[in-house]
Parts: C-alpha cells; sequence; structure tokens
C-alpha cells in the first residue's frame, strides 16, 4: 500500500497551503487499515445510509467471517491478508497533469495502438482539460433523455437515497450474502458501482456505459452492480473500458445482480483490462468477481459476452438462473492468459423453468506460461422438461509452456432435456504463421489475425465500436508471444 | 534488370543436401518455369526464396531487385515484392477474406509509401479485381480457405497476387488439383499480370501449365542443380521423353 502512503504524503504537502484543516478532513476520510464492524459502520455511516442496508452490511461481514476462502479452482496465489487493506478512502482524484507529454510514454503508445481519440487519452490519463469535455456534456444530454423513458442508471449508492425501496427489494435477491465468500464481503464493504431501472414496456435507446462515467469517482476495488429490467424491455449495459487500467488495490471483489422479468433482455458485455502483472506475474490485479442473472420472467433472456485480458488472476464465473418458462441465458467469452497470468472463468447455467435455453460459447487463449481453465456448470433440474443447453469450449494455445483446462460440470435430472458439450484445443501452426508472413504482415499482426479469426464468434456479439477496440486489445495482449 | 538473382545456393533440411549450388537469373518482363521430378528440392527452392523457418541459406546469394535477401526475414521480403502462390494455400479459421487482403495489401503499401486504402476504396478495388478472377463476392466474406475446393484456393491465391502487384511471383504447383476450365481462370489471371516490370517464376512438376502459361525460360531442376535451361521446347521434351532421359544425359 505504498501508493496510499503517497497519496497521504502528497496531501500533506498540499494541504500546508490551505487553511482550514485539509489534511484533518482527509485523513477522516480514510478509513484506518483493516476490516472490523466498525469499519463496516463506518462505511455505511459515511455513505449516510439507512438503518436496513447497515444491517444487511452486517450481517455479509458476520457470514462472512465464518467462511473460508474457496480453494477449488485452478489459480495459485498468496493468501490474503485481509486485515492488510483499506476498505474505505475518499474519492481519489487522479494527479493532475499539464499535457500528454508528461504521461508514462509506454501508456500512450498503448492508447494509440488502441486507437482512442487524443481527447479521451488525456481524461483517462489524468490530464487535466479545461475546456468542457465532449462526453461529460455528452453524458449530460444522455441522462435527460433516459429520465424521460424513465429510466434510471446512476450510482449505487445514490440510488440507495432516491430509490431505497427498489434497492431494497433487490439487492442480494439474486446473489444472497452467504453465495460465496467475495460475494460476502463485497457486501460487506462495497463502495459503490451502477444502478439502473428499466420500467415496464421501455427499451433503452442506447447502449448504457459505464464510459460515461469516466469522470465521476472511481468506484473502488469493491463494486457493485444491480440492474432491474421489468416486463417487456431490452437494456444493453458495457462494462470496462479496453484501456488499460491500472489500481494500486491488489484485490478487485466486484458483484454484479441481473434481473429480468417477463419478456425482458438484459444483454451485458464486459471489456476488462485491470494491469496483469509484469512478466514474472509481479503486482498485478487479483480480479475475483461474482455475477449472476436471475430470468424471473416469461421469455426472459440474460445474454453476458465478457472479453478478459487484464488481471494477473481472474476467478469469475457470470451465471444465468433461468426460472421463467422460456428464459434463455447465453454466455459468450474470450478469455486471454499471457505470461504469469491465471483464468478461471466459465459459467453456470442453471435450468429451472420448462423450455428454458442456454448457450455457452468460450474461447481460451493461453501463450506464455499462462494457465487458463474455462469452468462451467449446466443444470437441468427436474420440472426443466424441455430445456436444451448447447457447449463449446475452443482452446488455443500459443507456445508450449501454457496450459489450457476444460472443467465442465452437467446435471441432468430430467431426461426431458438435451445437453450438447463440444471442446476442441488448437494451436497456431507454423503453417498459418508462414503464410500471413508471405502475404506482408509482420508476426504480430498475423497472430493478432488468427486469435481474432478464432474469437469472431464470441467478438460479434460485442457492440460493434466496442468489438474494434477489444480486437485490438487482444492483439496488444499477446504482443511478444509469438517468435 | 535482374529482378532475381540467385547465386549458387546451397541448402540442408534436416541434415540433408537439397539445394547443391543453384543458380538462377530472371529479368524484368520474364517468365521463367522450374520443371523437376518429386523429390529434386522444387518446393525448398520457393520456401528459401520466401524466407521459411528452417530453410536459410548454408551458403550463397539472393537478390530481390539488387537487394540481397539474406538478412531479411519473410514478411520484409513480401512487403519488398515477393510473392509466393502456395501449393497448398493454409486455412486461417475465422480470419474473413475480405480483411486478410487488406492488411495484406496496406501493409505492401506502407512499405511503398503510398497511403493505405480506405474500408470502401479497397472493398470496391477488391472487387474489381476478383471479378475477372471469377471470384464471387461471397467466396471474400469467407474465412480464408476454409471450405474452398482445390480450384477456389488457388484463384484466391491468384487473386492476391492481383492485389499486392509484387515485382516477383513465384507459383508452386499453381496446376496441382485444378481440372481444365479452372486451370484456365488461373492462368489467364497470371498471364493478365504479366508486365515489364515483373517478373514471374512458374513450379511445375507437369508441361501443361505452360501451355497456358508461356514460359519465356525453362529450367530442369534435379537433386538440387539446374540441369538444363532452354526455351519453352524444353518443356515439350520433358512431355515426351520424361525427366529420365534429360537427367541421364546430363
Amino acid at each position: 500500500m505504498v501508493a496510499t502512503q503517497e497519496t497521504i504524503d502528497k496531501v500533506k504537502e498540499v494541504s500546508s497551503t490551505y487553511k482550514y484543516g485539509f489534511v484533518t478532513d482527509l485523513e477522516a476520510d480514510k478509513a484506518p487499515l483493516g476490516l472490523s464492524e466498525d469499519i463496516v459502520k463506518f462505511i455505511s455511516h459515511k455513505k449516510k445510509e439507512p438503518k436496513w442496508l447497515l444491517e444487511w452490511r452486517l450481517k455479509a461481514y458476520k457470514k462472512w467471517l465464518s467462511m473460508e476462502a474457496p480453494d477449488w479452482a485452478m489459480v495459485d496465489f498468496p493468501k490474503i491478508n485481509f486485515q492488510d487493506i483499506y476498505y474505505y478512502s475518499a474519492p481519489k482524484t487522479k494527479p493532475k497533469l499539464n499535457s500528454l507529454d508528461e504521461v508514462d510514454p509506454e501508456l500512450l503508445r498503448t492508447y494509440e495502438k488502441l486507437g482512442i481519440p487524443i481527447k479521451e487519452q488525456k481524461v483517462l490519463a489524468g490530464v487535466a482539460v479545461d475546456y468542457v469535455f465532449d462526453s461529460v456534456s455528452v453524458a449530460t444530454t444522455f441522462r435527460k433523455k433516459l429520465a424521460k423513458e424513465g429510466i434510471i442508471f446512476c450510482p449505487i449508492s445514490e440510488a440507495v437515497q432516491s430509490h431505497p425501496d427498489l434497492v431494497k427489494k433487490y439487492i442480494g435477491s439474486v446473489i444472497p450474502i452467504s453465495d460465496n465468500y467475495y460475494a460476502a464481503l463485497n457486501s460487506a464493504v462495497f463502495t459503490d458501482g451502477s444502478f439502473v431501472y428499466i420500467p415496464k414496456g421501455v427499451k433503452c435507446p442506447m447502449e448504457l456505459s459505464t464510459y460515461f462515467r469516466i469522470n465521476e469517482q472511481n468506484s473502488g476495488q469493491f463494486e457493485r452492480t444491480l440492474i432491474i429490467a421489468e416486463d417487456n424491455t431490452y437494456v444493453s449495459y458495457l462494462e470496462g473500458c479496453t484501456a488499460p487500467q491500472r489500481d494500486e488495490n491488489q484485490l478487485h471483489a466486484a458483484v454484479v445482480e441481473l434481473v429480468a422479468m417477463n419478456n425482458a433482455e438484459i444483454k451485458y458485455s464486459t471489456v476488462q483490462n485491470w494491469y496483469p502483472g509484469d512478466k514474472d506475474g509481479k503486482g498485478g490485479i487479483y480480479n475475483f468477481v461474482t455475477k449472476r442473472g436471475n430470468c424471473l420472467g416469461q421469455k426472459s433472456k440474460i445474454s453476458w459476452t465478457q472479453v478478459e485480458t487484464g488481471s494477473a488472476i481472474t476467478w469469475k464465473y457470470p451465471s444465468c438462473v433461468l426460472k421463467g418458462d422460456d428464459s434463455v441465458g447465453e454466455f459468450y467469452s474470450v478469455a486471454v492468459a499471457n505470461n504469469a497470468q491465471q483464468a478461471d472463468t466459465g459459467t453456470k447455467m442453471i435450468h429451472i423453468g420448462k423450455n428454458t435455453k442456454s448457450t455457452i460459447i468460450s474461447k481460451g487463449i493461453s501463450a506464455g506460461k499462462a494457465q487458463n481453465t474455462y469452468r462451467g456448470q449446466v443444470q437441468i433440474q427436474k420440472n426443466a422438461r424441455g430445456s436444451r443447453n448447447f457447449t463449446q469450449c475452443d482452446s488455443l494455445l500459443i507456445g508450449d509452456k501454457c496450459g489450457a483446462h476444460t472443467v465442465p460440470y452437467i446435471n441432468q435430472f430430467t431426461p426431458y432435456a438435451r445437453v450438447e458439450h463440444e471442446a476442441t484445443t488448437s494451436k497456431i501452426s507454423e503453417d498459418q504463421l508462414f503464410y500471413c508472413l508471405q502475404r506482408g504482415l509482420d508476426t504480430e499482426q498475423a497472430t493478432s489475425l488468427i486469435v481474432n479469426g478464432f474469437c469472431k464468434e464470441v467478438m460479434k456479439e460485442l457492440p460493434m465500436e466496442f468489438a474494434v477496440e477489444a480486437q485490438k486489445l487482444i492483439g496488444i495482449s499477446l504482443e511478444g508471444s509469438v517468435g | 534488370m535482374s529482378l532475381l538473382e540467385i547465386k549458387n545456393a546451397k541448402l540442408k533440411v534436416d541434415n540433408k543436401d537439397i539445394l547443391k549450388g543453384l543458380s538462377l537469373s530472371v529479368n524484368s518482363g520474364e517468365v521463367h518455369a522450374i520443371m523437376g521430378p518429386n523429390g529434386s528440392g522444387k518446393s525448398t527452392l520457393s520456401y528459401m526464396l520466401a524466407g521459411r523457418d528452417g530453410y536459410e541459406l548454408e551458403s550463397g546469394k539472393v537478390f530481390l531487385d539488387g537487394q540481397s535477401l539474406s538478412d531479411m526475414e519473410a514478411d520484409e521480403r513480401a512487403r519488398s515484392g515477393l510473392f509466393l502462390a502456395f501449393q497448398y494455400p493454409v486455412e486461417l479459421p475465422g480470419v474473413g477474406g475480405m480483411s486478410f487482403l487488406r492488411e495484406a495489401v496496406n501493409s505492401r503499401r506502407k512499405f511503398l509509401g503510398e497511403e493505405e486504402l480506405d474500408h470502401l476504396a479497397f472493398v470496391k478495388e477488391a472487387r474489381k479485381v476478383a471479378s475477372k478472377m471469377f471470384v464471387k463476392d461471397e467466396m471474400l466474406k469467407r474465412a480464408v480457405n476454409v471450405g474452398f475446393s482445390g480450384g477456389e484456393k488457388k484463384r484466391f491465391e491468384i487473386l492476391q497476387m492481383a492485389m499486392l502487384k509484387p515485382k516477383v511471383s513465384i507459383l508452386d504447383e499453381t496446376d496441382s488439383g485444378l481440372d481444365v476450365d479452372a486451370l484456365k481462370i488461373v492462368s489467364d489471371g497470371v498471364n493478365e499480370q504479366r508486365t515489364n516490370d515483373n517478373a514471374i517464376v512458374v513450379i511445375t512438376h507437369y508441361q501443361r501449365l505452360l501451355d497456358y502459361i508461356v514460359p519465356d525460360f525453362v529450367h530442369i531442376l534435379s537433386d538440387g542443380i539446374i540441369i538444363k535451361s532452354g526455351g519453352p521446347e524444353l518443356a515439350l521434351e520433358v512431355e515426351k521423353n520424361g525427366y529420365a532421359g534429360l537427367i541421364n544425359a546430363a
């Protein structure tokens, strides 16, 4: 937590020019190191939360104390000392730089390769922009438009104040506090995240994106998102950013809950590019995320699309609980692991209602000495007659020191259902590389092209502008892995 | 002016001598045919020229338009204007034909200091060239060589050649796997690209391709060296007497 110390020092340094006890205020905006009941109360108090939420947090904290960290995933990392983490600090303002010249050139090169416009680069890198930044005004316009449709899209901490009934009704309804170790931890200490509510009959007129909140405060390491889609609605939500994201917090344990009512469709797309650590695996984010969607209504549909290229360790299984008859769950995933990265990711499709359908397309790419595991569960419960699942898991190996593993769990409790599982493992062949080189592509272009071809079925599920950036991102993530 | 110059090329593959001092000079505007029996070193020659890993010269030199190739990687050679039409074009699952072509063409253009073509301009150009090669739009939308018939694969190779406008093209057994109709289409495509500024080297077993792509020179490759050179009539001699007669005579 060196960087945190740096922040404090910096604030102290700056604050000498301020007269009104700036330091004291700021210091009070930071909870002491470690986790205890008092810290949970502190967070809740800071956020001026209602009593029910504090109680909910405390219950989660107690539950967490009684739980053990899961050890079944194929990832290997030193035990986390949960008392060595700060669970609350005031929104951090990034250090303001005067121009892009002051930004780490390596970061700029990556931005360039991703084709991020200069203005956006400045915001991402924390350069002071003295004119009104486009996206801010755009965001304001969009927010007005959304409000007109009755759509609520705001930070969840805001929703706790403005729409407490909705939050109270649905928070923890998909992922109960006792669900798993990291979800319990998140429930106790979550700081912020997004809240989306789509009222009956409304098709959200635009992609909702965390991008529009880029200038707002950092949601921190324990993010919590809740999306509710009422009857006959549609919403597409984009999370993350292709630009490399660095964070001084090593542990990230987010929770995302989705609820879809009758005939509602939620499409949730993620591009994750957290710092993966160096070549030897030093540093890098631990990304332990719980994401789940409840298809509560008939003919409801939840679709997860993820492109995971970052983080030292990824532990993530976006899932669908198909309760409503004829509901549909989809999972499209590309997971890239290079160097010392470890990814254990997949999905759960729980078929409860009749004639429910699920599709799983997983593309795992391993390079360097990385380990990449697909872990997926398909459960067809007793009453889920007429249900179907199709699973396809493909692994691509680059080099001979990496690994790919596929661990499917299939539980079928009715004979009146069909479950299919296909899996392949392949390597980029020397013939393929030579063919591309002979056409004038360099090794990196060639690798990127072949890998993107391999992931095509998933990439086409991403919203257009996201897909283009994600393609470049995959190429960049694999740089130096061939040749 | 010599566009391709091979001087006393020697090369081993898996510790076995394959090229044993091969020399060849190809001037701009010329079409050369290299004929030879199985195992004479024809494919090795094309891989050596294209710069495939494992096919580095042990001794000797190769020049492309006066520039030595010895320090150039396969992709640099390609961008400099060396094209190899593969005997067995490789499948690239999920990689669309059009985007593959565009990447290749823009790499070459960038190297030449020309502006990269934007999507629309490129598609227009590609369609124009493709229609001459009887390559349908639908084929360009498919993944490169995946599920292509033998004829489609070769047509796609020649389409790439036409788009890349190389200085020197090496056609490795381009006739293999083609029926007469396809052979004609492919040959027409090649012939159309013959100019005074480029050169084509056709590597083949059989004389029949040379009925369609008529060479200026024919060379007989045997056991890693060229044993005889001549005009188109030499190919007819092979057709009549087989390689054995020529090899024994040499």
